[in-house]
């Protein structure tokens, strides 16, 4: 027996002694397993370019897809705003998932209500759910605002949010004058980043357009503050708080619309806060009157932005911009909207970076990596790839359009050290696996699941993206701004140097080059 | 100590009864009334624990409940780990559930083995308004082609398939004739069924007994010589190894276990368990169904056993050897012996620390009710717990079998309830999920997710036991829990600080 109380082994050691080994091996028997030549055959076929002809010819399945449904981006977009309850009318077990997503990737509290809509609900509609619902939500969690979306099931069936939130005033579920803006979020459309552009367009429009015919539309009075959009984003913390931080520094006025920085990160000292800091329902409203919106990530706002345009702002979205030459034109970019100078202070933190950059790049150049992840995501951080002089040479994004290749090749095409790159939009990991086994790459950028391809390819991981489930904390340390690309370069030469070292610590094999010094 | 043990059993139960009553109030009067039937005290001797259960949740409450689909794929589809499970319908449901219960299993993932990919149809707009048959045909197509070591396809329907009027019984009867009678499991999970994940469970059982039973070919024989000591565990989902340190004992004493359902199973061991002597039931929630059916067809009988904590592993192994002769019972008696030292010093490490600490559940399937003798052998106490997804025979087997006088009972307990039950009863100790964890800690409160282990575990058997004490232990005893409040701050004005 392997387990003893002083030395108490779980299952990363318990079963590998021989008592365990011993019963798995019989078992097999009862498994009628395939024979292992054959294991071994296709398992090296699905390594060959025959098998990656075949793989890209899917039509119908997907497997290992990196991305999620609207509705998960709506629950996102919605905590950022002061005291507000997310509200997904349909089944109640998406709810139950998007929680559990959420509080797997933050290690953070995550609440969100459904309307729990059954078989009856599925032949009648789900009025009476949205009635009950609203009000249960209203009186038990004391909420300013409940922004409402949907699953999959409402929207097959066709419910109509605007008339049962107007039904459900006219009973009594909540005050008339109760903030309850809405979005129809159908899973089977987009992704999660499109949840996000829906969710937030249909708070803004509930503030600046009348509250659906309650209120008076608000007139636009333009003055000199800018309004930030962040996107779905599982570094919204640390990015969030680094964005304030900067337009403070250049004393720009401004509105980080959806900031959920502080719900994600409340801390541990004896009180669950179960709303935190958000974006005010009166900062929301007044965002109409901003010069400006910027979006920091341009796939994840194209409605919002278009219905900021018509109310007459300029508008301007980046690529989740993560790097020097990003972070320039984003600083850039804000002073020439807010007519502002760039303080001394973030012309030293640029110096820092591009002193990092300086001292380390010789490991990074010309290194080629594969990146997968949300549109905006893989064209940022291909950008600073491209800056570092490393070759990002598979960039696959599962939500990504054709809108998105042509804008990604074109980044590529543009710097010596993207020729021979190439942009995958709508593939899944899968893909990436034929990818990585047909043209290795000496790295791979991508979330938690990107671990699955590092075990079955032997590409050495780095886990930026969402969900990062099996890291902790990473959320909290920005990747925007002078500092965020600082994190970001670290993060990339640390799996550099584990990877020299790991492929260097051989007891006199190799380990004449397992420097002291690197 | 916390207060609830300093209070005799009339006080609790006066002090629960109000704590009812006062949680009640926040509701509008319709809720109040119909979630005041989920909540009560537990009286000693009576035959359930007096709350109604399997009933819809009330919309906007926040239920910790999931849906049906998460039932059948994410409970007793998903471990089969040389099927493939296709996630039908939009990508989410897929996405969610995408290896996140730790089903442990031993293959080689992607050729023979596929517990950890996600397979969905990905259904976009296009395949609401036509239909998705067409696309189904074409994706077991495809994975005919790229997977072709997969010994069978269960096709796992979200809400859209049942709405939309698909018909995935004739895709799937008709490829699994044009590839030679492969085996193609339609499944009608979609999550608007049923109030939970319960009903999931039961079609996600009726489609085994359907599609796999319904489809065995010839005279049935196994492809392995019969033993008068065959048996199959049934509901052990190998969370964290919890089958594989179950499975030891099972075979230390002699018995020969020609199946796992689900955890690191197979489809050729769903086949043969028709040919066990005794099935041997574990989560008797998510698997009762098919153990009846079972018994009833083939002859089989079935017993639960519970193997969490050393007082319930040894009368379990008592009670399955009660089934078989007096080797089978002797090799029970030795099973227990040989772990004996094992236990007693788990014990003595242990118990000394967690001596009267109390804790408050909230869990699915077995363990609002399994887990209790565990932690009574820890000298902990359960003062209050409740079930997800439970029915009445499980509130029935609770107050007949575990749970003391005036322990707390609150059946698909929300997050307003269960925050207030515990911000009142201070317990030592939370064991829920991970929708509750970060809540119960932010509030001081120690807590382990009684779901996942808290990605630790195995915690069945005798080994896994050993980890169980580990793990209360370093949730209860972690020094952080008394670093909670600054200390340029009253101790007086934290909330729900763990009571020494």
């Amino acid at each position: 027996m392997a387990q003893s109380a002083e030395r108490v082994l779980d299952h990363v050691e318990l079963f590998r002694g021989p008592e365990y080994q011993q019963m798995l091996a019989k078992k097999k028997i009862f498994e009628n397993p395939r024979d292992p030549a054959e294991v071994e055959r296709i398992k090296e076929w699905t390594k060959t370019a025959e098998y990656r002809e075949k793989n890209f010819a899917r039509e119908a399945l997907a497997v290992n897809p990196a991305k999620a449904c609207q509705p998960l981006g709506a629950v996102f977009a919605s905590v950022g705003f002061e005291r507000t309850l997310p509200f997904v009318h349909g089944s109640q077990g998406c709810v139950a998932y998007y929680r559990s997503h959420l509080s797997r990737h933050f290690k953070e509290p995550s609440s969100c209500v459904s309307s729990s809509m059954t078989e009856d609900a599925a032949v009648f509609g789900g009025l009476n759910n949205m009635i009950d619902g609203l009000a249960n939500s209203y009186n038990m969690y004391k909420p300013k605002m409940i922004a409402v979306s949907t699953t999959c099931m409402a929207e097959v069936i066709g419910d109509d949010l605007n008339a049962f939130i107007k039904t459900s005033k006219e009973k009594g579920s909540v005050p008339a004058e109760f903030d309850v803006p809405f979005a129809h979020t159908p899973a089977f459309v987009g992704s999660h980043v499109t949840g996000y552009d829906n969710a937030l367009k249909g708070i803004l429009e509930h503030f600046w357009d009348g509250k659906s015919g309650t209120a008076p539309k608000l007139e636009r009075k333009p003055n000199g503050a800018i309004n930030i959009i962040g996107g779905f984003d599982g570094y919204t913390v640390g990015n969030l708080r680094e964005i304030k931080r900067i337009l403070e520094l250049m004393d720009i006025d401004h509105t980080v619309l959806a900031d959920n920085s502080e719900v994600f990160d409340t801390p541990t000292d004896g009180e669950f806060r179960m709303y935190d800091g958000g974006t005010t329902l009166e900062d929301a409203a007044n965002a109409i009157h901003a010069k400006a919106t910027i979006s920091m990530q341009q796939w994840c706002t194209e409605k919002t932005l278009t219905f900021v345009a018509e109310h007459g702002q300029d508008v301007v979205s980046f690529n989740y911009p993560v790097g020097l030459s990003a972070t320039d034109d984003f600083i850039v970019a804000l002073s020439r909207i807010s007519s502002k100078e760039i303080p001394e202070q973030l012309a030293r933190e640029r110096g820092r970076l591009v002193d990092a950059i300086a001292d380390s790049s010789a490991h990074v150049h010309g290194k080629k990596f594969a990146i997968y992840g949300d549109p905006d995501v893989c064209y940022g951080l291909a950008a600073f790839l491209l800056e570092l002089g490393a070759e990002p040479t598979h960039v696959l994004s599962t939500n990504g359009n054709k809108a998105w290749q042509e804008k990604m090749q074109a980044l590529l095409a543009s710097s010596p050290f993207g020729q021979g790159c190439q942009a995958y939009p709508g593939r899944d990991l899968w893909h990436m696996r034929s990818l990585l086994f047909t043209e290795p790459v000496d790295f791979l950028i991508g979330n938690t699941y990107g671990k699955y391809l590092e075990r079955d390819t032997g590409t050495p991981l780095i886990r930026i993206g969402f969900p990062i489930f099996d890291r902790h904390h990473h959320h909290r340390s920005p990747v925007w701004g002078y500092q965020g690309g600082l994190n970001v370069l670290v993060k990339i030469l640390d799996k550099i140097f584990d990877e020299i070292d790991k492929k260097t610590n051989v007891l006199g094999k190799t380990d004449y080059s397992f420097d002291i010094i690197r | 100590m916390s207060l609830a043990t300093t209070q005799s059993t009339a006080e609790t139960r006066a002090r629960n009864k109000e704590l009812i009553e006062e949680v009640l109030k926040v509701y509008p009067e319709k809720t109040a009334k119909r979630r005041a039937k989920h909540l009560n005290v537990h009286q000693a001797g009576k035959s359930d624990c007096g709350v109604k259960s399997n009933i819809k949740s009330i919309p906007g409450v926040m239920t910790i409940r999931g849906c049906a689909y998460a039932g059948s794929k994410g409970v007793v589809w998903g471990p089969i780990k040389d099927m493939v499970h296709i996630s039908h319908g939009p990508v989410g449901c897929g996405q969610y559930s995408w290896g996140s219960r730790r089903n442990y299993y031993v293959g080689t993932t992607g050729i023979d083995s596929f517990v950890t990919l996600q397979f969905t149809s990905d259904f976009q707009e296009k395949d609401i308004v036509f239909g998705g048959d067409k696309k189904l045909d074409k994706v077991l197509d495809e994975i005919q082609e790229l997977f072709p070591l997969n010994n069978g396809i269960t096709i796992q329907s979200e809400c859209p398939i049942g709405l939309i009027g698909d018909d995935i019984e004739a895709v799937s009867r008709a490829k699994s004739k044009e590839y030679g009678g492969k085996t193609i499991v339609p499944v009608r999970c979609e999550g608007f069924r049923g109030v939970s994940q319960s009903l999931g469970h039961h079609i996600a059982n009726d489609a085994v007994r359907d599609w796999i039973f319904g489809h065995l070919e010839g005279d049935g024989k196994p492809k392995f010589d019969p033993t008068p000591y065959d048996v199959a565990i049934i509901g052990d989902y190998n969370i964290g190894g919890d089958a594989w340190s179950s499975r030891i004992l099972l075979e230390e004493m002699g018995l020969r276990v020609i199946a796992q359902w689900s955890g690191d199973g197979s489809l050729a061991e769903l086949e043969a368990t028709p040919k066990a002597k005794l099935n041997i039931l574990h989560c008797y929630r998510s698997m009762n169904y098919i153990s009846r059916h079972m018994e009833e067809k083939f002859g089989i009988p079935w017993c639960e056993y519970n193997f969490f904590g050393p007082s319930k592993i040894a009368e379990s192994l008592r009670r399955i050897a009660g089934y078989f002769d007096d080797k089978i019972k002797e090799g029970a008696e030795r099973v227990i012996e040989k772990y004996e030292p094992l236990v007693n010093a788990v014990i003595a490490k242990y118990r000394p620390r967690l001596e009267g600490k109390t804790v408050m559940l909230y869990v699915g399937g077995l363990r609002p009710r399994h887990v209790i003798g565990a932690y009574e052998d820890l000298g902990m106490e359960v003062i209050g717990t409740g079930y997800e997804f439970g029915h009445n025979d499980d509130y029935q087997r609770t107050a007949q079998h575990y749970v003391k006088d005036s322990t707390l009972i609150y059946d698909d307990v929300n997050g307003y309830e269960f925050e207030r039950f515990v911000e009142k009863l201070q317990p030592d100790l939370v064991g829920s999920g991970i929708k509750e964890k970060y809540v119960f800690q932010k509030m001081g409160v120690p807590f382990r997710q009684m779901h996942s282990w808290d990605y630790s575990g195995p915690y069945h058997g005798y080994d896994g036991f050993a980890i169980f004490a580990r793990d209360m232990d370093m949730a209860v005893n972690s020094p952080v829990w008394k670093k909670t409040t600054a200390p340029w701050k009253e101790a007086s004005s934290v909330k729900l600080q763990a009571a020494e």
